[in-house]
Parts: C-alpha cells; structure tokens; sequence
C-alpha cells in the first residue's frame, strides 16, 4: 500500500469524490481504490499477511474441532484450573488494554483537551474492538456459547460479580460501537447518523467511564471468589478491584501509544498531518497520564500488602516473582516514562509503553493462571488452547489493520463532515 | 451561538444514565446476611477412624447416578497409588466421589477419606453464579440446573473444595458434574444418599445437619484423645452439610485448612458494596467535572457573544444617527 499510494495521487482516499469529480463507491473504497488485482498484489507482498495466513490455516481447523468435539479436544481439560487462556489471556488481558476508548472519550468530550482530539477515535476503536474480541474468546471458551444471552435475558443470578461483567459488558459494547460508528457514517456519507450520535456524546462518555469503573473493577473482583486459591500476594480481598481498575488506566493508554506507534511506522501513507505532527506531543500527554496510575497503583499494592499483613510473603520464591513483576511491569516503564517525558524522549516512551502493555498481560495471567492454585501444581496449557489463542488474536489484528486502513481514525475526512 | 452544552441535551444524557443505573440496579443486590442453614437441613458426619477404604460408596453412587462404567473396577485397590500432578485422585465427570488413601507416619495404618460435594450451607458455587443455575434446597443439597448454566465455569473458580467438574468431554451437552445429595432419587423423600447407605462401617452417618454436629461433639467428648478435637465442616466456609471427624490433624489427610471459616461470598462483598456507589455518584461528579473544565471556554464564548451584540446596537444607533 505504501507504494501503490506514492504512485498514485488519488489514494489513500479520504474523499467522497475522485479526482475527475465522479464518487467513488462503497465496493472501491472497501479495496481502497484498487484494482483487485492491485489489492491481492499489495497484500501478499506483505510477509505479515503470509504469518497471518500459516496461523490461521492451522488456526481455523482448530476451532472448528473445538466446536466439534469440545473443550476436551483443545485443552486438558483441567477440572482444578477450569480457565486457560481464553480467558487469562483473551478476557482478562484484552479488557484492561481497550481500556483507552473511555480514557480518551473523557479526556477529549468530557474534559475538553481538544488537544487529544488526533487520537481519540484510535483510542476508541482500540476499545471497541478490544471488548468486541473479548467477547469472541468468551465464546470460544464458554461451554455453551449458544447461551450467552442466558444470563440477560433467560435466567437472572443478580447478586454474581459476573452477573455484573456481563451487563457491563454488554452495554458498554454498545456504548463503544456508538462512539465509533460517526467515523463509519463519514466514511460512507451519512451525516445526518453522526449528528445523532453528536448530540448524545457526552452521555455515552459518561457511561462509559462508568461502566469501566465498574466492570474493570468486576474482573478482579471475581478472584475474590477464589481467596483461598490466589496467591495472597496477588489477591487483595479488599483492594482487588481497585487494583484491576487502576491498571487498567495505564494498561489502556499505554495500549493507544503502542497502536499509534504502529500506525505511524507502518501505515504512514494513512495518517494525516494533524495526526503525524500531534503524535509526539501526544505520547507525550499519554506517558504523563500513565505516569500518574502506575503511581497510584504501586501504593495501592504496597497499601494491600500492609493491609493482609504479607510482608513474609515477599521473602519467599512468590514474593521474588511478585516483586520481579511490580519491578519489570509497572516501575521500569514508570521510569522510562518519567525519562522520556523530561527529556522529550517519544521513542523510550514508546518501549516503555509496549513494556508497560505486555506487562498487564503477565500481571493478568500470574492471577488467573500462574499464581492461581498456587499450593497446587503448575498448569501449562495445551497447544492447541495456546494455538487457537493465537488466531483470535491475529483475527483481531486483522480486524483492527482492516478497519483503520480505511475509515477515518487516524486522519480527518475531507468530504463534507 | 452554539451552546457547548445545553439543558436538553444534558437531561437527555443525565436520563440515559439514570435509566442504564435502574437497569443495572438489580446487579447490586447483596447476598443476605449470616445465614446459618435451614433448621432441618440434612447433613452427614464422616468418621474417618471408621473408613476401611473398600470403595463401596463410590460403587453405589455410580450406579445410582448412572456414571459411566470407570477403566478399573471398584474392587480394584491399586487406584489409591494414582497420581496425576502430583495430586490423588479427584473428582471428574465420571465420578462424584472418590476415596483416597493417606498413609500418615504416627499411625500404624493409613487413613481413607471419602470425597464429594461438601453441601454448604451458603454455596460459593451459588452465589458466583450468573444464571441461578445452583439451588440450596430445605433438605440440605445443593443441586444444579444444567438447562439454564452457559459453561462459563465460575463455580468451578469459586467452589474452596473444587468439587465442581465440568464435562469437557461433550461439545454440545456439556454441563458441569458434581454430586447431588441423590436429591432427586433419596433425599427428597428424606432417604440417605446411597453412598451412605452402602458404606458397611457405618463411617457415614446420615441425619439433620444440626444432630450431624451434636454427635460429633459427642464422639469427641466420649472418646478421649481418639479423634481431634474439631469438626471439619462446622465453620468452615460458613458451614457445611457434610463434616468430618478425623484422628489426626486435617492437614495431614487432604483436607485444606486454610479455607476462611466465613462464606465465600463474604469476600466479594466490599467489590458488592461499592457497586451502588458508583452507579449514583458518577454520573454527577463526572458531570460536574465537565462543567468546570470547559466553563473556560463558555466565559470566553459568552463574552464574545455580548461584545457582538454591542457592536450591534453600536452600528444601529450610528445608522440612525
């Protein structure tokens, strides 16, 4: 694509009208204005897309065997670790990172930094998609999938934390896809779609910081079901939720710059001025944000750890591990941050970001699968849940790729707004 | 003049919250208090001085559950050598209940305990479900509804004595396996669970939860120095319907001691309490926020707006001059 766009002045398009006047239509800009055979040139040029297609032929086999013959047929089965890495990896660690759409969403609508305004929308589709793809491990993991309205809809257990998940869940989706649907209506031409949503912006905002406050928080607080099986240095009965919530804060932003961050390498032929010439001061703006959870969130550890009395803890095997992953995790990128901000260092922030992502990711999976059954045995998934994990993932790159390849997230449409 | 945020738009946003606040409300409704068990809940004391390990009582539950036939045979004593992870055996789809063998170095002879759903008195594997899909029934049991459970296996997180199993064998019928109490085929018409009935040293004994305590006491008190002096079971986790009388301290035969002596759910109650909160509070502290943030903005605007409306009445007074 980043050849065909220097050739060719009418692409990467960004108007409703080619360069003789006449429109394009949806079915062009769906192939971004090229010839099919153009399009299938781009694309297997690209040796990203051969890994997607090596993933994905192995990757799709599975999943249908999982529907086939069962969660026996991809996992072992575990009746003492009943969540892999579905959802250790896909609901756990995707949910905090999409985290960014209802930051940014505040930040921008809520308290008037226009100055964040290049990145809002990455940062909501981030957080769309994010939850969109939770949602999908959640079906490839739940033993009906068939029956995820069940708890809406069929039979109620209200007083469940997961009770509460679902719902928030739910709604905030759709929340989400509210607020990144003016994007898709200015893509295909339907204003009168996005001065709808306009006018409810600032109500859907601020649902969404509540329903993040709540379900972020719901997530760790489903651990507390479990005190007797997490590690206690990796289970605050009482702090749990703030702890999954703040993390979130900085898992969320720090996911925004790792996108951007791509984007801007790898996709420059999309971006636009506004977006090129802000993104430094962004990341910027962003890595101070993040500065500001991971400090609250290192009290708040340190406060939990006082709290249950765990200090011996901290002198064992577990408590090097734990302080191997407040150190790598949290107070690294923190320093890399604090460094890169002073000094106006974007590229540092940007490792420090990726560190900081990934680094939710460990912290998710030490609760859920590492750290969990911890007086018991080590459980190491299957190949197959480890393989199938993998393709989701890649479908949710492709998803994410697909769409700011083409809507205007990264640039500012020019046909009438 | 374009109003950064006007009254109808704000009661529209501040309604959509409110109506999403009364929709989500039911999700903040807490569990009850202490509750300490129906009064003429059953319950059964496992005494395992008494136990011989001959597996009978796993031979009649599976029978009387119709459990797949299990690889080695009931009579079959090397299955007390299994390990798997290090772990002995456990409970699975095929089985509600196993008993395991624990050679204890004070004693001249090993110790057997007998393995199943515990009954609780305030579920965990309840009240972490999302679907109601577990009852505590008035006998005592703690039964399951596989029509309406969606497999998301939080129960099997929840539960502090991993009794549920789920049949991760089937694609479509998958459901979680644990065992019943028999209360669809003994309980319910205040008959014992057939395991109780097949043990043939009277190491189970079946009666209300309440008595189920009463003579454990007693065998304590009675017996000096033959059994420790706590009933696993009593308290733990608020309480369960089947408890335990060992002659060595319960550590030393599988059982986990360190499970909070509260209901689960009383862990997960701060999360619960704050919910409330949250869903009232945000909305006008966030709001709130707005306004300040952008009040700047709207000084500027208003300011703009009066000083063109003076200009206007300037040029108008200048025209008719």
């Amino acid at each position: 694509m980043k050849l065909f766009s220097k050739e060719r002045p009418e692409i990467p398009i960004v108007n409703h009208l080619k360069e003789d006047g006449s429109e394009w239509t949806i079915k062009e800009k769906l192939w971004l204005g090229l010839s099919i055979s153009d399009y299938k040139k781009q694309f297997f040029r690209n040796p990203v897309n051969w890994l997607m297609i090596f993933i994905f032929a192995i990757g799709v086999p599975l999943i249908l065997g999982r529907y086939a013959f069962g969660l026996g047929w991809v996992t072992h089965s575990s009746n003492d670790y009943p969540w892999g890495l579905f959802l250790g990896f896909g609901l756990f660690g995707m949910v905090p990172l999409s985290a960014s759409g209802f930051m940014l969403g505040t930040t921008v609508e809520l308290f008037g930094r226009k100055d964040f305004h290049a990145i809002e929308r990455l940062a909501l589709l981030n957080g769309l998609l994010g939850y969109f793809f939770a949602v999908l491990f959640l079906e490839i993991d739940l033993g009906m999938p068939w029956r995820l309205p069940y708890p809406m809809f069929v039979s109620l257990g209200p007083a469940a934390v997961l009770f509460l998940v679902a719902w928030h869940v739910a709604t905030y989706l759709s929340v989400q896809v509210a607020e990144v649907l003016p994007a898709f209506f200015e893509w295909i031409g339907w204003l009168k779609g996005k001065r709808i949503i306009r006018k409810y912006v600032l109500g859907l905002t601020v649902a969404g910081i509540i329903l993040s406050t709540l379900h972020q928080g719901a997530l760790g607080a489903l651990f507390t079901y479990a005190p007797a099986k997490v590690h206690p240095l990796w289970l605050s009965v009482n702090f749990q939720w703030i702890h999954f919530f703040v993390s979130s804060i900085f898992g969320g932003l720090s996911m925004v710059i790792v996108a951007s961050t791509l984007i801007i390498n790898f996709m420059r032929w999309r971006c636009d001025d506004e977006f090129k010439d802000n993104l430094d001061y962004i990341t910027i703006g962003l890595a101070k944000g993040a500065s500001y959870a991971m400090i609250t969130y290192l009290i708040i550890k340190i406060v939990a750890v006082a709290h249950d009395q765990e200090w011996s803890y901290l002198l064992t095997g577990w408590g090097s591990y734990y302080m191997l992953e407040l150190g790598v995790a949290v107070v690294l990128p923190m320093f890399m941050f604090a460094f890169g901000i002073r000094n106006n260092w974007v590229t540092l922030i940007r490792f420090g970001a990726f560190i900081a992502a990934v680094g939710i990711i460990w912290n998710r999976l030490n609760t859920s699968l590492v750290c969990y059954n911890w007086q018991m045995y080590q459980e190491i998934p299957h190949w197959k849940e480890v393989w199938i994990t993998v393709t989701i993932y890649a479908l949710y790159f492709l998803t994410y790729r697909f769409i700011v390849y083409r809507l205007p997230i990264v640039y500012g449409w020019q046909g009438e707004k | 003049m374009k109003k950064l945020f006007n009254r109808r738009n704000f009661l529209k946003g501040g309604l959509a919250t409110t109506a999403a606040a009364a929709v989500l409300k039911n999700s903040d409704s807490e569990a009850s208090g202490n509750f300490e068990g129906y009064p003429d809940g059953m319950g059964v004391l496992v005494d395992l001085t008494r136990c011989v390990g001959c597996r009978s009582c796993e031979a009649a539950c599976n029978k009387e559950q119709e459990l797949p036939e299990p690889a080695k045979p009931f009579t079959d004593f090397s299955v007390f050598d299994e390990i798997h992870h290090g772990q002995k055996r456990r409970t699975d789809e095929t089985a509600y209940t196993v008993v395991n063998r624990y050679d204890v170095p004070e004693l001249d002879h090993p110790l057997f305990r007998k393995f199943q759903c515990n009954h609780c008195n305030e579920p965990a594997c309840l009240t972490s479900c999302f679907v109601n899909a577990y009852t505590k029934t008035p006998e005592g049991a703690v039964i399951y509804n596989e029509k309406v459970c969606v497999g998301c296996r939080t129960c099997m997180i929840a539960c502090p004595f991993y009794v549920p199993t789920f049949k991760y064998s089937k694609a479509f019928t998958p459901s979680i396996m644990k065992c019943v109490f028999c209360y669809d085929t003994r309980l319910k018409d205040g008959k014992a669970p057939a395991c109780v009935e097949a043990c043939p040293q009277e190491a189970l004994t079946f009666g209300k939860r309440n008595d189920c305590v009463e003579m454990g006491r007693q065998r304590i008190r009675q017996t000096p120095g033959k059994y420790v002096d706590h009933i696993y079971g009593e308290h733990e986790v608020g309480g369960t319907a089947w408890m335990y009388l060992s002659s060595v301290s319960f550590d030393k035969v599988g059982f986990d001691t360190h499970v909070p002596n509260e209901p689960i759910i009383n862990s997960v109650k701060d999360f619960l309490a704050m919910v409330p909160m949250v869903l009232t509070i945000w909305p006008g502290l966030f709001v709130g926020f707005h306004l300040l943030a952008t009040r700047k903005d709207k000084v500027i605007e208003m300011e703009k707006a009066k000083e063109l409306a003076k200009q206007k009445e300037n040029d108008e007074k200048e025209e008719q001059v």
